[in-house]
């Protein structure tokens, strides 16, 4: 057990996607003025990025991976190239499919989260996220983990910066460094601050 | 406005007008992971300027043809298969450098950049003003991830493109080497201050006060 926490702990806060790969960030300063929408797209990155991780994982292992295709007499074929393509098709599959299924069971959720959905096919945290599980080469189990992980680190970052720009409007700021400016300072001193984490082991 | 210098505008205004990065922010993901050293910042440059410049092409020239209800799966599926050639290029021809850009060449598809601009111009714009915006565009991504790339190289190994331009302390030089330029938190802070600087200059970027604060002892 203790492998899955210390791989869901280094997804969430030592190697936070948003923080210190950077991931994601166009939409993380645009969408982050408040905390409600905030919580909104935070919380649909962590759904698509929990199903699509695993589900490229399954991809990867079985049909694009050198000698994957060995269960269909293949087993000299490398589609590894064809990662990218597959991935972002799966992706945004998988964002339709998720906007439906919420729509039709629950709708009150799909009105929360109906507008970021789409949104978030062209996040780079979730076509990040299954990059990296490729090149770490994570199991089944390790790659549910990971998205869960990365997902919860990315609405946590989100939310911390949207509640400091909601209380950062009423702050006397230098004229040029309004609005944009301020923010890029402001995930500095956040990643800055998850630096802390660094070195934490688990188990 | 004779369409000479319509063109040129095209492909000036993205540099410091409209800059993708510091005004539209857009891109900025991989812009800041890639920037420790200015041999990646270079060569990421160098694949998104390729990429945007033909993607806004291809764009460009099927756009008759292209029904709006599918457009941005085409768009996403042209601009995904010419990362993958960049990325099969560079892993060809600059390894190792391919290694240390690890996954930010693959996310060149999800830059926000090459999407917004297919979405924004190439799809109404003829060919030639298409590449020019493209490469503007490029251009104007670029310059600020060289800028980056050349601080935080300098500041954080003294070295520049591998050269030692600081001798450092632990190589028997004076320059104590600021560590914290090679983390990630020192990109933030320089992009901070590059667009209050840009914005200093040009007053019309600077963004309205969401809520007008009173000085303290005003009237």
């Amino acid at each position: 057990m203790t492998g899955y926490a210390s791989i869901f702990v280094q997804a969430a806060f030592i190697e936070n996607l948003a923080l210190s790969f950077f991931l994601g960030m166009c939409m993380f300063l645009a969408v982050s003025r408040r905390m409600e929408t905030a919580f909104g797209l935070g919380l649909a990155v962590l759904v698509v990025q929990t199903i699509t991780v695993p589900v490229n994982n399954l991809i990867n292992g079985y049909l694009l991976a050198e000698g994957a295709l060995a269960w269909a007499g293949l087993p000299d074929v490398d589609l590894s190239f064809l990662a990218l393509l597959s991935f972002i098709g799966v992706i945004a599959a998988m964002v339709q499919i998720v906007e439906m299924v919420i729509e039709r069971y629950l709708p009150a959720m799909h009105q929360r989260l109906g507008i970021y959905l789409p949104l978030v096919t062209v996040n780079c945290a979730i076509l990040g996220g299954s990059l990296f599980m490729v090149d770490r080469k994570y199991d089944l189990p390790e790659s549910v983990t990971y998205g869960l992980g990365t997902g919860f680190g990315w609405l946590l970052a989100i939310l911390l910066l949207a509640g400091i720009r909601e209380k950062l409007k009423y702050s006397d700021i230098p004229k040029g460094l309004q609005g944009t400016g301020i923010a890029f300072v402001v995930v500095g001193l956040i990643s800055l601050g998850f630096l802390g984490f660094k070195g934490i082991t688990v188990g | 406005m004779n369409p000479g210098t319509g063109k040129l505008r095209t492909l000036i205004t993205p540099l410091v007008g409209d800059n993708p990065i510091t005004l539209q922010v857009l891109g900025v993901c991989s812009a800041l992971a890639v920037t420790k050293t200015l041999a990646t910042a270079l060569i990421m440059s160098l694949a998104v300027i390729a990429v945007i410049t033909v993607s806004n092409a291809a764009i460009s020239s099927i756009r008759m043809h292209l029904p709006r209800s599918v457009r941005l799966i085409i768009q996403i599926t042209i601009i995904a298969s010419l990362v993958i050639v960049v990325d099969q290029v560079l892993k060809a021809y600059a390894y190792s450098l391919s290694r240390q850009l690890s996954v930010f060449v693959g996310l060149i598809v999800t830059n926000c950049i090459i999407l917004g601009r297919a979405e924004a111009f190439a799809i109404r714009n003829g060919v030639v003003a298409s590449i020019l915006d493209g490469l503007g565009n490029g251009l104007g991504y670029a310059w600020i991830l060289i800028a980056v790339g050349t601080v935080r190289e300098i500041f954080g190994a003294g070295t520049l493109l591998g050269i030692v331009i600081l001798p450092t302390t632990a190589a028997g030089g004076w320059y104590q080497p600021a560590a914290l330029m090679l983390l990630p938190p020192s990109a933030f802070f320089i992009i901070g201050f590059m667009i209050w600087a840009i914005r200093s200059a040009r007053a019309e970027q600077v963004e309205e006060d969401e809520f007008e604060v009173t000085k303290a002892g005003g009237p």
